[in-house]
């Protein structure tokens, strides 16, 4: 990547920056630092679940077992297909093909979407069998995966489950927001093959998400599945 | 400039390997993976599904992030960032687990 005179004069280029190769290399590595600071935010949250789940391991066994593993399974495919969107997103923004690149953007924020209505069913799903963390919460005492463990401690995990895939849903939420606005900017053809740093970027953030849920999938639905079938 | 560009089937390849791996983390979870160690019972069971999840998590960074193409700015920022999540993880855990080993009165 030699320096491009003709690029000096690129609409894009801010002026503090010598060149968009020089700007590119700058903006990946404020992403990349804003994403280890993403990654030290999920793991507070993972340390608590960790330590919790060796103090109380029968109850988030017992409240891992609630969760519905078919809908844990395809949201974790749905997650993994918007990678591969996004993914060929940011190789068209590359390529310079610009109808591609409008129509895996989309593809990204409809599988999005996707994940975030089987994420509205299966909160629904909890609400009705009283597993909200809260005054309402009731465990049934007749169901065999409650023997023996304490409510208080099955009540802590769902108000992990909440907490972790709420933020996660928040994280994707943005995401549709960021890609909606790329989708518009991408129609009018502001991404070429010598700029298309948001493109990239975003693909990144995207990725970082899917990474966060790769790991939420086993810890929060496999727990101790087999003793329980 | 833009970034490395990877080509679109090592794409689909990492897809594909990112959907096996789910499929193998779902059926391992029905397994009894507890063999017997010097007359103890281990259980491999969490082991593996975090084995599992890292060899995604390392496909997604690697490829589709492209950190494999990216410079070593990049990729020290990115270990780092493991590295002190590690801390996190590990000095946190090494006091809670060590806790009950002494009696305090």
């Amino acid at each position: 990547m030699s320096h491009n005179p003709e690029a000096a004069g690129h609409p894009a280029l801010q002026h503090h920056f010598d060149s968009l190769e020089q700007q590119h290399d700058a903006t990946t590595l404020g992403m990349w630092l804003f994403l280890v600071q993403e990654l030290m935010f999920f793991g507070g949250l993972f340390t608590v679940y960790l330590v919790y789940r060796v103090k109380y391991f029968a109850a988030f066994a017992a409240g891992s077992n609630t969760l519905d593993i078919g809908w844990g399974a395809i949201n974790t495919a749905i997650l993994i297909g918007s990678s591969l969107t996004m993914a060929l997103a940011v190789h068209a923004a590359q390529t310079g093909r610009r109808k591609l690149l409008v129509l895996f953007l989309g593809f990204t924020m409809l599988l999005g979407a996707g994940f975030l209505s089987v994420k509205a069913v299966e909160y629904h799903e909890k609400f009705e069998s009283h597993h909200v963390p809260g005054s309402a919460f009731q465990l049934d005492p007749h169901d065999k995966h409650f023997q023996g463990v304490d409510p208080s401690n099955v009540q802590l995990f769902f108000s992990l489950y909440f907490a972790m895939t709420g933020m996660h849903a928040l994280h994707m939420v943005i995401g549709l927001g960021i890609l909606g606005v790329l989708l518009v900017k991408s129609w009018k053809g502001r991404f070429t093959p010598e700029y298309n740093s948001p493109v990239e970027l975003t693909g990144l953030y995207w990725h970082f998400v899917d990474i966060v849920w790769i790991y939420l999938f086993p810890l929060l639905y496999l727990v101790d599945r087999y003793h329980h079938y | 400039m833009s970034g490395h560009i990877v080509s679109r089937r090592l794409y689909y390849g990492i897809f594909a390997a990112l959907m096996m791996l789910t499929l193998l983390t779902v059926w391992v979870a029905y397994q009894d993976v507890h063999p017997r160690i010097w007359g103890v019972h281990i259980a491999l069971n969490p082991v593996i599904a975090l084995a599992i999840a890292t060899t995604k998590a390392l496909l997604v960074v690697l490829y589709f992030m492209h950190v494999r193409y990216s410079s070593k700015l990049t990729k020290v920022t990115v270990l780092a960032g493991v590295f002190w999540l590690g801390i996190l993880l590990i000095m946190t855990m090494g006091d809670y687990v060590s806790r009950e080993w002494i009696k305090l009165p």
